[in-house]
């Protein structure tokens, strides 16, 4: 703003960005003020006006005081990914002020406070001020409320921008604040009042939001959320966490929807446990001691927590026991970026124990994934006796996304695996705990307590026979070790298969990518073929790789690896399994904590394709 | 190493309880501990109180981490499901084990390694959490496995075999079990059967998290003079405060201390403990007093010994989380798995 005595509200640039139901928003703000709710609440009433929308969460380590952001991108086409850029920047955070502005693309807006002049220096840009602190101070007595109802007047200001109708935000008001009439009332004034002040003295924006018919029956919700009631879909009743972003509002759900779903009707009693640990170490080891005993039973859990989970991670895998893992990845390592994405825990997760050890991966791309797999995840675990993975990372657990409804079939079962039953033992079924009987390399189990006589054994780390009786003969433990690798090549064709999207036209260029990336992958994609650039595609979604996996590969003279990782993990993990040419595998990766955005993806395989050369080194992370 | 299997033979005149069960059904596997260590004892001496107490052998589960003390579970209860788990996370395997299924009952083996130096932490959290178990620490101020390093339990200027003088505090798992809420609380010695037999009845017929800390010797590493855990050294400061009989609902109670010497207590499961008083002033209802006696005593260099503490109507974790009666893991679909139209109706509040 220049250092006029009367600053203008609206000082405008020559050209405008022009857009309906296509551009980004997003907000800057500083934690702890009470901006989340005000954001959802304006990234929500887009997607009741039949928009679709993909918002995301951008915050640090901190309760209170650190700048945060909320990036919330219109697409009636659909697009969930990150796009790049930004087309409108409400920016409410004087610290990052700078980098805010930096930040808009030419033609883009600038929606900020302008009860005190803010300078800046960029003349492509339209800058809207709404004197947002004054009005509070005038409307409201109490610091707080005026803190808090700042957040409700930009939202009515940029309704009033936007095109955003405010019966759509009352609805919304009501719902999330209902029976309590006074908070609906109070927000209700606060909107209007922004509205109100834009329509008086700005008028609406070239961007806006018009009523549309995109969203379908979709549902909005965070992957871990769906997570968690996947496993109560899944029959898990044993959970035992310890506290760590971005997992725990995984449990938190798991524990909300048990209290919902899971209580005995007669007496109100609890069919779960949930125990909060003392670590990490201690919640896997609840979790291999219900498993041991016949439950269905899971942790949640980050990067650090699976590194002290992991001489529990290789008891099961050796001793046979079936435990469930979320691994919602974040930045590492070490404490990393504890609240940025990152799919950087595969190789871990994929090989974590010492001596030989692997482990199944479910791989989800969207929330729906989170809670079909979620739910999959113990049959998996149950069938195949070992702890089962599935993946997630802060971008789906943490946000937020526009996904397909939930499907349960009623007629589905839970697969508990190969068990023998009292009936069994007495029957005179024979049971040796590791024995080899169906060429599955998957043995039979009896829980504790089954039968007087028969079906018990000692459950132990160290080798032993087919019987479960302790050996260190070299040739019986090369026996079980070699049906332990059987009984993976069994789950190869359990776990989720892969998904193909083939180009338009022939190519022999193909690009694998799996998680989160996909919506950024898929709108590259055509960004791409809009290019005159064809690519095969294949989304991942389980370890041990199919073969299908391999078959793509060899039909490719060239396959880019997108990744969010500095090493290209996924793309060890397909060589080391499958014995690929690495010049033929091309690492794109982008691992700076941010999601990654479809512009990325797109400019970094045209880079390479134009350059007609395949690259085997990694790219810049930067955009 | 090679299993060993106990040859199947018995001897046709061996007394068996009502289950029609003898002692020998109670065994495990033959030990390969050294000969004359004080686990096999202990060993023994759970076999002996299961038999008496006619526990059916399989509703037994056995768990424990890693050292000597760890291998024991092999070597009795043979037809009950066991759990090597990982060093010093037996607690952690067993709360589990206990969330799954509430009606066995839970036997963890422990050593002093195991629990008071890699696994302190899990301890005391299993303890504090109420886990309905006998948790045993058989303690023998060594590691022995590995061959005569200090533990920490080892007293301070205690010596080992090479002749080291141990310069840490030694921790004491009593009274870090008292200070953790044990609703159980004993210690023992693996050379005294009479006291060990009824306390090891006792802590499997309590409710809640029972513990006893059972010295016994090594008698490779820790049996030498200047050692405060050797037999000799033992039996010279054992101070025990009561003699338990245990006496269960359909026994008939012929113990009979006069008025002022005994203190009878009546478990959850309707066992009654019949405490006849060694020492006068000792209260085991009182955890404060306990504490305050004990360090007292160690003061004095004594090891005070018997039942220290009991809470005879404490409730346990599945109390506390207010699980349902059925065991979790016999919890079928229908009630486990909400269905189709609850989903119907989640996804319609998310829309």
């Amino acid at each position: 703003m220049p250092d006029s005595a009367e600053p203008r509200a609206v000082q405008a640039a020559t050209a405008m960005k022009a857009s309906v139901n296509d551009f980004v928003v997003k907000f800057a703000n500083v934690n702890g003020s009470g901006s989340a709710s005000a954001n959802g609440l304006f990234a929500r009433s887009v997607m009741r006006m039949g928009v679709p929308v993909a918002a995301r969460n951008i915050f640090p380590s901190n309760i209170q005081g650190l700048p945060t952001w909320y990036e919330v991108r219109i697409t009636e086409a659909g697009y969930l990914g990150r796009r790049g850029g930004v087309d409108l920047m409400v920016a409410m955070n004087p610290q990052t002020w700078d980098r805010d502005l930096a930040e808009i693309e030419s033609g883009g807006f600038l929606v900020y406070d302008s009860t005190k002049p803010l300078g800046h220096s960029r003349d492509d840009i339209t800058a809207i001020g709404v004197p947002l602190t004054a009005m509070c101070n005038e409307a409201y007595e109490l610091p707080r409320e005026r803190q808090l109802f700042k957040n409700t007047i930009y939202v009515g200001a940029l309704a009033a921008l936007l095109g955003i109708e405010l019966a759509v935000i009352d609805a919304l008001l009501a719902d999330d604040f209902k029976g309590r009439d006074r908070l609906i009332k109070a927000n209700v004034e606060a909107l209007r009042m922004g509205h109100a002040y834009v329509l008086k003295h700005l008028g609406p924006l070239p961007l806006q939001v018009r009523r549309a018919d995109a969203v379908g029956d979709r549902i909005y919700v965070e992957g871990n959320q769906a997570a968690a009631l996947g496993a109560v879909y899944g029959g898990a009743t044993v959970c035992a966490w310890y506290p760590i972003t971005p997992s725990t509002s995984l449990v938190e759900a798991f524990t909300a929807y048990c209290q919902d779903l899971r209580l005995e009707p007669e007496t109100g009693k609890a069919r779960y446990a949930i125990i909060q640990a003392e670590d990490e170490i201690a919640s896997i080891g609840i979790v291999v001691g219900a498993g041991w005993n016949g439950c269905r039973a899971f942790t949640a859990t980050s990067g650090p927590g699976v590194s002290l989970m992991t001489e529990f991670i290789g008891l099961s895998y050796f001793a046979e026991i079936p435990a469930v893992i979320f691994d919602v990845q974040r930045g590492g390592p070490s404490t990393g970026m504890p609240t940025r994405t990152q799919q950087a825990d595969i190789l871990a997760c994929a090989y974590a124990g010492h001596g030989d050890t692997k482990h199944p991966l479910l791989l989800p791309a969207d929330p729906g994934e989170c809670f079909e797999m979620g739910a999959q995840a113990f049959d998996l675990a149950d069938r195949l006796q070992t702890t089962v993975f599935v993946m997630l990372d802060l971008d789906i657990g943490m946000n937020e996304w526009l996904t397909k409804p939930f499907v349960w079939d009623d007629a589905r079962r839970l697969d508990r695996g190969k068990v023998l039953t009292h009936d069994d033992l007495e029957a005179g079924r024979e049971f040796g705990r590791y024995l080899e009987v169906d060429g599955d390399g998957i043995p039979y189990r009896t829980y504790p307590g089954v039968h007087p006589t028969k079906g018990g054994y000692f459950t132990r780390g160290t080798s032993r026979n087919p019987y479960a009786r302790y050996s260190e003969e070299g040739a019986v433990y090369v026996d079980n070790m070699e049906r332990l690798l059987r009984k993976f090549d069994t789950a190869r064709a359990l776990v989720p298969a892969p998904v193909a999207r083939p180009a338009r036209r022939r190519t022999r260029d193909g690009v694998i990518y799996f998680g989160s990336t996909t919506p950024a992958m898929h709108e590259a994609l055509e960004m791409l073929e809009a290019q005159g650039r064809h690519l095969d595609a294949l989304r991942i979604r389980g370890f041990p790789f199919a073969d299908a996996v391999y078959d793509f590969i060899a039909q490719h003279d060239r396959v880019y690896v997108i990744e969010q990782n500095r090493d290209a993990q996924l793309r060890t993990l397909i060589m080391t399994e499958g014995g690929v040419d690495a010049s033929k595998l091309v690492a794109v990766l982008h691992y700076d904590g941010t999601p990654i955005t479809a512009r990325f993806i797109a400019g970094e395989i045209a880079q390479r394709l134009a350059l007609g050369q395949p690259s085997t080194g990694q790219s810049e992370a930067a955009e | 190493m090679t299993y060993i299997l106990k040859p199947q033979l018995h001897h046709p005149k061996l007394p068996t309880n009502s289950l029609g069960f003898t002692r020998r059904d109670y065994e495990g596997s033959v030990s390969t501990l050294c000969a004359g260590c004080g686990h096999d004892s202990i060993s023994a001496a759970i076999i002996q109180a299961c038999f008496e107490l006619e526990l059916p052998p399989h509703r037994v589960a056995k768990l424990s981490g890693i050292g000597c003390s760890s291998k024991t579970p092999d070597y009795f209860l043979g037809n009950s499901h066991g759990f090597n788990t990982v060093h010093g996370r037996m607690p952690s395997v067993l709360t589990g084990a206990n969330l799954a299924n509430r009606d066995l009952i839970y036997l963890g083996v422990s050593g002093d390694g195991d629990s008071a130096s890699i696994g302190l932490g899990q301890f005391a959290h299993a303890i504090r959490r109420g886990v309905n178990m006998l948790y045993i620490v058989e303690n023998n101020g060594v590691y022995g496995l590995t061959k005569g390093q200090f533990s920490a339990t080892s007293d301070r200027g205690s010596k080992s075999k090479k002749g080291v003088i141990n310069h840490d505090t030694g921790i004491d798992m009593v009274g870090l079990a008292l200070q953790m809420g044990a609703t159980f609380v004993a210690r023992s010695f693996s050379g005294d059967k009479d006291q060990l037999v009824p306390l090891i009845k006792a802590g499997l017929a309590h409710k809640g998290a029972a513990f006893i800390d059972c010295i016994s010797p090594c008698v490779q590493f820790n049996n030498h003079n200047g050692s405060t855990k050797s037999f000799d050294y033992v039996r010279e400061h054992n101070e025990a405060v009561n003699r338990l009989d245990v006496i269960m609902p359909r026994d008939p109670i012929q113990v009979d201390y006069k008025s002022g010497e005994s203190i009878r207590v009546q478990q959850h499961d309707g066992s009654i403990l019949s405490l006849h008083k060694i020492a006068e002033l000792y209260n085991p209802n009182n955890r404060a007093q306990a504490l305050g006696y004990l360090q007292a005593r160690q003061a004095r260099g004594q090891i005070v010994t018997g039942l220290l503490f009991v809470d005879p109507s404490a409730g346990d974790l599945h109390d506390a989380v207010g699980t349902v009666d059925a065991p979790l893991n016999a919890l079928n679909e229908a009630e486990l798995v909400p269905g189709a139209a609850a989903l119907d109706r989640i996804n319609a509040s998310l829309r």
